[in-house]
């Protein structure tokens, strides 16, 4: 592998700081699945890996009633690992579920799968679908980012040189919400989103009309995309095939697949539709179980 | 070249300090530097699962981790799993279940059961077949390994409800 230098700073500032003194140079790393096999494959040369598992605020897991918390940090499996988070997040869950295998699940966080902006990124439409908001740390100071806005293309994000992610901060779960994260793959498990779709629905109290919905879709464009049109569609509406069937067209229209081994753009959109059924249909089965 | 560093860690309890460059990953270090060529390199991106190390407790894929990360780590590898001449429950049920050919992926599957097992002591078919997903193998299909795994979960609980009832008894 190429030669770098490493280093493990402790504090937010000391990464800022070593990322800036090597402009261009230096790569943030949190659980490194996609970085070290990148330097391996030469689609990143950096001088200096600078590991960020050792800042106590990136590893930060908080539940309250003032929302999530999430370290940038924070690997997947103290995700599902928490019963809090499984019940008020339960798509961010659903993602955390299946990035990888287990042993990719023991590293990768998901402000990584974030920051690594794959189209087809597990935690990316669910991160949209429940509102997430990027917290970033930089030479100039923090500002905040809706995570619909911070991936740019494949593997392209809005972080500047010397910037780094340091949470992501979710609101709290709105009463009789539920949410829902799920992917078309050939296999059972360990393969890449083919087609996804993460989806979050509040009913109104008596649970009969559709309050506000979120959905986000993968895979189907060159960024994870939050399908505004098709959310809104559903506003009012009552929860159904039929409504169900107006969102998934809207959604579709946004999508811009591209052809590859693993579906064609027809394949690809005619699965948006199908997913987004299926996951609002969770979505509301999940609402009425958690009131 | 960057510097050469000291890492301290446990590698199947006992202190280790290596000196090792940024960039090899622990698989390496623990191959080349240390000889325990028990972890097998497959794949060197994180898809096989064949280099698979217990690092604090967690499976993870060696060849994705720098070694320099195992500073105050934990680490378990294949080499640490028998105790002195006996086989670990699992070992033995690899063994008598025939659940390997080549034998490159077992050690990874060896310890991403341990990993199962501590996790969940009696898991389903279907349970374990998702867990070790991140393992894989070429030569026998996978019918053989849960069937091992399985039969190891069976070993290791009687074998701890033997251990128990003998502490009733006494």
């Amino acid at each position: 592998m190429r030669d770098f230098d490493y280093s493990a700073p402790t504090s937010v500032a000391e990464a800022v700081r070593l990322l800036n003194q090597n402009p261009g140079a230096g790569r943030p790393m949190s659980g490194g699945t996609d970085l070290i096999d990148q330097i391996r494959l030469g689609r990143h040369q950096p001088d200096l890996v600078v590991d960020i598992k050792r800042i106590p605020e990136l590893n930060i897991l908080e539940l309250s009633s003032r929302g999530l918390r999430l370290g940038s940090a924070v690997p997947c499996c103290r995700i599902y690992g928490d019963p809090g988070i499984s019940a008020d997040y339960a798509a961010l869950v659903d993602s955390a579920r299946i990035i990888g295998g287990i042993q990719i699940q023991s590293r990768a966080s998901v402000g990584g799968n974030l920051c690594n902006s794959g189209p087809a990124a597990d935690s990316i439409p669910s991160l949209i679908a429940l509102g997430a908001r990027a917290v970033i740390a930089g030479p100039s100071g923090m500002r905040e980012v809706p995570v619909e806005e911070f991936c740019t293309g494949p593997g392209k994000n809005i972080l500047q040189r010397g910037e780094v992610l340091v949470e992501l901060r979710f609101p709290p779960r709105a009463p009789h919400s539920g949410s829902h994260y799920r992917r078309f793959i050939p296999r059972n498990e360990m393969d890449i989103a083919v087609v996804s779709v993460g989806a979050v629905v509040e009913l109104e109290a008596n649970g009969d009309k559709i309050r506000s919905a979120r959905i986000a879709l993968g895979a189907v464009g060159p960024t994870p995309l939050y399908a505004r049109e098709a959310s809104q569609i559903l506003v009012g509406k009552t929860p159904g095939p039929e409504a169900f069937d107006l969102a998934a067209k809207a959604a579709q229209a946004i999508t811009t697949p591209i052809d590859d081994m693993r579906g064609t753009k027809e394949f690809r959109r005619h699965v948006a539709g199908v997913l987004v059924h299926r996951a609002l249909e969770e979505c509301v089965q999940r609402a009425r179980k958690l009131a | 070249m960057a510097k050469k560093r000291v890492v301290s860690t446990t590698i199947n309890g006992k202190a280790v300090e290596l000196l090792c460059e940024p960039r090899q990953t622990l698989l390496e270090v623990l191959r080349d530097n240390l000889d325990l060529t028990g972890t097998k390199e497959g794949c060197s991106n994180g898809n096989c699962g064949a280099c698979t190390v217990l690092m604090n407790g967690r499976p993870v894929v060696s060849c994705l981790v720098l070694a320099m990360e195992a500073e105050g780590a934990t680490l378990e590898t294949i080499e640490g799993v028998a105790k002195g001449g006996d086989l670990d429950p699992i070992q033995q049920a690899f063994l008598e279940n025939a659940a390997l050919q080549c034998g490159i992926c077992t050690p990874g599957f060896i310890m991403s059961t341990k990993a199962l097992l501590a996790e969940n002591p009696n898991p389903t078919e279907q349970e374990a077949r998702f867990y070790l997903a991140g393992n894989l193998c070429r030569c026998t299909g996978y019918d053989k390994i849960i069937r091992a795994v399985l039969d190891s979960a069976q070993r290791r609980l009687s074998t701890q409800a033997a251990a128990q009832g003998g502490n009733h008894s006494s």
